[in-house]
């Protein structure tokens, strides 16, 4: 329960900020590309519901979460360890690896893709309200873009994403905390590496994963 | 009773620990003492099994722990208590859940039989009214207080206790020592400290182990330490110049 709050919950505030600003951004981007009168107004609509779900509410997202749940599961960990507080769970008979690690992989797997949801909904919500708002497309247009050719597996294409980023940043951060050796130094160290892998490691499962996945 | 024969121990290529053989008596404050860098935290780990060694045997009672796999060794484990270097209390959890934390892990007790022992075990180490706060919310030496009551709520009848007071004052220091003494001695238990503290030395040193550079240099008790001819132990014991003068003075 704990870990829900931690690793889910705290990340609600920031992958919204993020995901308004990505959906304004792309909006307005896709309606100054496309301001010859031979495209339609409603493509500015469909563009960015397809980059939100196909590649920011995930991938973006999921980096996003790589620099605060990572760095934050990673420390927690390494703290653990260079605190010999592993040690203090190794000596009262507790398999430290699973006892630290099982509950935030679990807590992530299910809530990730909750937050994946989420920034798609708050994500199109704010390429609306950009492109209403400065007046660059009609909030008709703009529903009848998010509506028009819509390929419902873009989504569960993107949720199936997440859950394996999802694992990638817990498995790599948790690794890299319960793997310090030494200080205070090490764990900044560790949650630094941390970061980069998982960043990394999800950058090179998006490219393998849309290949496996919509080709 | 816990005995080690011929125990080594490396990292990487680097012997820490050379063929170390003694034994420990139930009842009585036995203390691992030595410079820092000796080796002394590395042959406690060694002993509760926090270390794979290279070679030797480590005998509780009469079972050879250190070939015991993760089960068997669990049933010892049960019956130890450890009090590490930095105390090493749970940052997420309140004083309470930590004492209570062995006993969730080790038995089936009802949640109020195991406040009941939580909080019996934190009155005999005197933290009093402290039982939600926090690791981060106590001072140095409420915390090796808290780390105690923890090593003991199980009962244990082997405590470690890895430099149980550096990092305070004299007079708590003196506290904690006699404290480990006397829990010690009510409850019979094997107890092993790492200590580089004279003070430590003299109040509680009822048998001593020292060790310089992993290996075993000196063995005896507080009466005797004054007097052994172990030129690093003498160096060790009378490293400061108050001590040197009054062994002079004696001496003379
Ligand atoms: N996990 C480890 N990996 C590699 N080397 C280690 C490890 N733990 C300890 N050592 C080495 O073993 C030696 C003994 O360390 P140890 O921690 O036992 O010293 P100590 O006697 O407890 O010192 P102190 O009084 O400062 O705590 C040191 O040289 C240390 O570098
Ligand atoms: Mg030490």
């Amino acid at each position: 329960m704990r870990e829900f709050i931690f690793l889910g919950l705290n990340s609600i505030g920031i992958i919204a900020i993020i995901s308004f600003f990505m959906g304004a951004v792309i909006t307005l981007q896709t309606a100054y590309n496309t301001e010859n009168p031979i495209y339609p107004k409603y493509l500015i609509g469909l563009g960015c519901r397809d980059s939100i779900i196909l590649e920011f509410s995930s991938t973006v997202s999921a980096l996003i979460l790589a620099g605060k749940v990572g760095s934050n599961i990673a420390s927690e960990i390494g703290t653990m360890r260079v605190t010999e507080q592993i040690d203090a769970l190794e000596i009262m008979g507790v398999n430290s690896a699973s006892y630290l690690i099982l509950p935030k992989l679990v807590a992530t797997l299910i809530f990730n893709p909750f937050l994946t949801l989420m920034s798609i909904i708050i994500g199109i919500f704010g390429g609306w309200t950009a492109g209403t708002f400065l007046g660059v497309i009609t909030s008709e247009d703009f529903i009848y873009g998010i509506q028009y050719a819509f390929i419902p597996f873009y989504i569960t294409y993107s949720l199936i994403k997440m859950v394996f980023f999802a694992f990638i940043i817990t498995s790599v951060s948790a690794f890299q905390g319960y793997y310090v050796d030494g200080g205070s130094l090490e764990v900044g160290r560790a949650s630094t590496k941390a970061v980069v892998f998982s960043s990394v490691l999800i950058l090179l499962f998006n490219v393998i994963l849309t290949q496996l996945l919509l080709s | 009773m816990i005995r080690i024969n011929n125990l080594s121990k490396s990292f990487s290529g680097h012997q820490v620990l050379k063929d170390i053989s003694v034994v420990f008596e139930p009842g009585i404050t036995n203390l691992i003492i030595g410079q820092s860098g000796s080796g002394k935290t590395v042959l406690l780990k060694s002993i509760v099994g926090l270390h794979d060694v290279d070679e030797g045997e480590i005998w509780y009672g009469d079972v050879l722990f250190n070939k015991l796999n993760f089960i068997d060794k669990k049933e010892i484990r049960k019956e130890i208590g450890m009090l590490f270097q930095g105390s090493a209390l749970f940052d997420s959890l309140t004083v309470e859940q930590n004492v209570r934390f062995p006993l969730d892990m080790f038995t089936d007790h009802g949640l109020e039989e195991k406040t009941e022992r939580v909080n019996f075990c934190l009155n005999r180490v005197n933290i009093k009214n402290s039982n939600l706060l926090y690791p981060a919310e106590l001072s140095g030496g409420m915390r090796k207080r808290v780390a105690i009551a923890r090593a003991i709520s199980l009962n244990p009848k082997y405590l470690f206790c890895d430099e149980p007071n550096s990092g305070l004052d004299p007079l708590t220091a003196i506290v904690i020592d006699a404290l480990i003494k006397e829990l010690t001695e009510e409850y019979n238990m094997t107890t092993i400290i790492n200590t580089h503290d004279m003070n430590s030395v003299m109040e509680i040193g009822e048998k001593i182990l020292f060790i310089s550079d992993g290996l075993k240099c000196w063995e005896g008790n507080k009466n005797e330490i004054l007097n052994s001819d172990c030129e690093k132990l003498n160096d060790f014991v009378f490293a400061n110049s108050f001590a040197k003068k009054l062994r002079d003075s004696i001496q003379a």
